[in-house]
């Protein structure tokens, strides 16, 4: 689904992200963790076209992301509060993001009808525009909002920050499930290690901008990247 | 600790995004600073002969006549560009400053504001003349320190007022209404007020009042900001209750009607917006210079063409012209959601259509001063249309200020009202359509002028496919940068 080739992003002498290469297949959940400055950010911004590379591109589903905006329809995000719309309610952002993603009022409020836990009645018919919502609801209805449309690719950068716990636990089934989805490609950073050991399937492990581990998540997978942080 | 505050300011000053523009820009905005230090201090040396020579008395009493007035445009220009002392007070709070020297501080930075010394320019020299002429020295002194300070007061009594609009809605009515009246005779405001200033000069030490009054209001400024220092008082912004709206008429434009929907809430729900649109709605009566007479100079056809385009694009030039900044809090999503740009510009581009179009019949009203003015506002119209669209958008791709649409709702706000780089902007669509008219104009007759505007206008609309190609090639060329400089607040 998504390959890169001779990845590099340098900011003046420094280089922030160098991946010789990296092949993400169709329905994986694929978690990146790393300290800070590990390129996380970087990689998923490139992935967006947000920032341009140094070298090197990106193919999103036989789409080259610098080059054309194809892909763009199956491709959804959440990174931060930049990608929420202060002056809408939750309800109007979700029809925006619906309206852009072709669906309609009734197959947005469909898929929201099975996030009613997930928001815990803070998010919907709360008379309130995002910009006055907690960091954290407004992070709820950031995340909800990258499911709308049935996007293929889905890439979430910390979403279990600023949750609290019972909404991270939720968030972990949410993902999860996605996971099972055969066509559904979901991409997670985390500082978390066990949220991010539960929920994907595979863990790329970036260092100073390079991959330095990349495991097939097992149950030793927890430990390794203790002993590897830790250490 | 003074020298941590200004190193900081000094610092977000020289490293903002915005300040990083080309160096003719730089070049072109300090030659307009020296340009209006030299008419101020020609004007300082020259007021004293220039009254003399009119013979409507003694030069120092004409200028007492109407310091009020004087004052009164001061704190009207300041309430409109004057940025507020803001220096991102929440990062401070919880360090061990007290809260005595933020507060002191932010309100000491105002006293070196331009708005502040820019009088000196004409003040100055005129005190030197009068001390020349057979003027007591002690009593201009006093004058001078008297009116120094009344500029000082005018700064505090700015800071205290700023967030609340009915103070200067109340404040500028009464003064234009005192304009007006005095203008046609029934009530002379100035006889009253020279009294005041005439008094700092025969008096000088009734020149020390102000400066109590000024001491007065720089500890009522200080205690009430002190006061309200509090993440949930002062620095906290307001809450409004939200609807939300369905807009669902305008589904009918497809995916047009989702960013018209869009633009419309953005518009509606913010401050920094609606001041734009309000603005742009003023632009209407600023005809009315032009084609009353009111002002000779201006009595001529080619300032018609500039009115026209002036009473119409209120809007494209209020609005239009910080497309895409204000998108900027979101621009990444934008930027990575299901959107063409086509799209996006697109309808950016109807939403100034559309303004131009209620703009011009909000002008019919023109026609009172004959149809010529009315053409020239329909001219106008056109080649706000089909031409200067285009130009706003275009433009807009390199004006990377990103907007903080709520800024005008905090107690500590900052109002980003307008900078000298967009008006600078605005010059070719202004200039252009004068020339155009000047050539039609004296090759054959003022009519062919008109329609060589009007043509040039229509011309814009048979060029959009290839307008909208080049305008979407520098988006997308600028994306990277502008996400950049977004990023920036």
């Amino acid at each position: 689904m998504i390959s890169t080739e001779t990845l590099t992003k340098t900011y003046g002498s420094q280089t922030v992200l160098n991946i010789e290469s990296l092949e993400i297949p169709k329905g994986q959940s694929f978690g990146l963790v790393g300290n800070n400055g590990a390129g996380k950010t970087t990689f998923f911004s490139l992935l967006l076209d947000l920032i341009q590379p140094t070298t090197g591109h990106i193919i999103n589903n036989e789409v080259q992301v610098d080059k054309s905006e194809a892909w763009k329809p199956f491709t959804s995000a959440f990174i931060d509060e930049t990608f929420l719309i202060g002056y809408l309610t939750p309800e109007e952002y979700f029809y925006f993001i619906g309206e852009l993603r072709g669906r309609n009022k009734a197959d947005v409020d469909a898929l929201l009808s099975n996030f009613e836990d997930f928001f815990h009645g803070e998010i919907l018919g709360q008379k309130k525009y995002l910009r006055d919502l907690s960091k954290g609801n407004q992070k709820k209805a950031g995340i909800v909002a990258s499911f709308i449309g049935n996007p293929e690719v889905i890439i979430l950068d910390e979403p279990f920050a600023n949750l609290d716990p019972t909404t991270q636990i939720r968030l972990k089934e949410i993902i999860k499930e996605l996971a099972d989805k055969q066509e559904v490609t979901v991409l997670v950073s985390s500082h978390d290690l066990i949220h991010v050991t539960e929920v994907c399937e595979r863990i790329v492990v970036l260092n100073k901008g390079e991959i330095v581990k990349d495991i097939q998540t097992s149950k030793e997978t927890l430990k390794e990247l203790e002993t590897f942080f830790g250490g | 600790m003074f020298k941590y505050f200004i190193n900081l300011q000094w610092k977000s000053f020289f490293r903002a995004a915005s300040f990083k523009t080309e160096i003719w820009f730089k070049i072109l905005m300090g030659l307009g600073a020296l340009y209006f230090i030299v008419a101020f201090l020609s004007l300082g040396f020259g007021a004293y002969f220039l009254i003399e020579e009119a013979k409507i008395g003694d030069p120092l009493r004409v200028v007492n006549k109407f310091m009020i007035y004087y004052i009164a445009f001061d704190m009207v220009f300041r309430y409109m560009l004057q940025k507020m002392p803001v220096t991102n007070i929440k990062p401070l709070l919880y360090l061990p400053l007290q809260k005595t020297q933020i507060v002191n501080y932010s309100l000491g930075k105002t006293i070196v504001s331009f708005f502040n010394w820019s009088h000196a320019f004409f003040f100055i020299p005129f005190s030197i003349i009068l001390l020349t002429k057979d003027y007591g020295a002690l009593n201009v002194i006093g004058w001078h320190l008297g009116i120094m300070a009344l500029f000082y007061c005018n700064n505090f009594i700015n800071i205290l007022a700023n967030n609340k609009n009915n103070f200067f809605y109340v404040f500028a009515t009464i003064f234009i209404v005192a304009g007006i009246s005095q203008y046609n005779g029934w009530f002379d405001i100035t006889r009253y007020t020279q009294i005041v200033f005439d008094f700092f000069y025969d008096l000088p030490w009734t020149a020390l009042i102000p400066w109590l009054v000024l001491v007065g209001l720089y500890f009522y400024a200080f205690t009430y900001f002190k006061k309200h220092m509090y993440l949930d008082a002062g620095l906290a912004g307001k809450k409004t209750e939200a609807k939300t709206e369905n807009l669902d008429w305008l589904n009918r434009f497809g995916n047009l009607g989702t960013f018209l929907k869009n633009d419309i809430k953005l518009i509606k729900r913010n401050k920094r917006s609606r001041t734009a649109v309000i603005m742009g709605f003023f632009f209407i009566f600023y005809g009315l210079l032009f084609f009353t007479g009111a002002l000779e100079v201006y009595d001529n056809p080619f300032w018609k063409i500039f009115a026209g385009i002036f009473v119409t694009g209120g809007f494209l030039f209020s609005f239009g012209q910080y497309v895409p900044s204000w998108d900027s809090s979101y621009y990444p999503l934008m930027m990575s959601q299901n959107i063409q740009y086509r799209e996006y510009l697109t309808s950016k581009w109807y939403l100034v259509i559309i303004a131009t179009i209620i703009s011009t019949f909000l002008a019919t009203f023109y026609i009172y001063f004959g149809w010529e003015a009315y053409v020239a506002i329909l001219v106008g119209a056109i080649y706000n249309i089909g031409v200067n669209s285009y130009l706003v958008l275009w433009g807009g791709a390199y004006v990377k200020t990103p907007i903080d649409l709520t800024s005008n709702k905090k107690a500590f706000g900052d109002k980003q009202a307008f900078n000298a780089k967009t008006l600078l902007l605005t010059l070719p669509k202004l200039l252009l359509p004068i020339i155009i008219y000047a050539i039609g104009h004296f090759l054959i007759n003022p009519t062919a002028g008109y329609i060589f505007v009007a043509l040039f206008g229509a011309a814009g609309f048979v060029f959009k496919n290839k307008a909208f190609q080049m305008i979407e090639n520098i988006y997308k060329k600028e994306k990277y940068k502008t996400l950049l400089a977004y990023k920036q607040k």
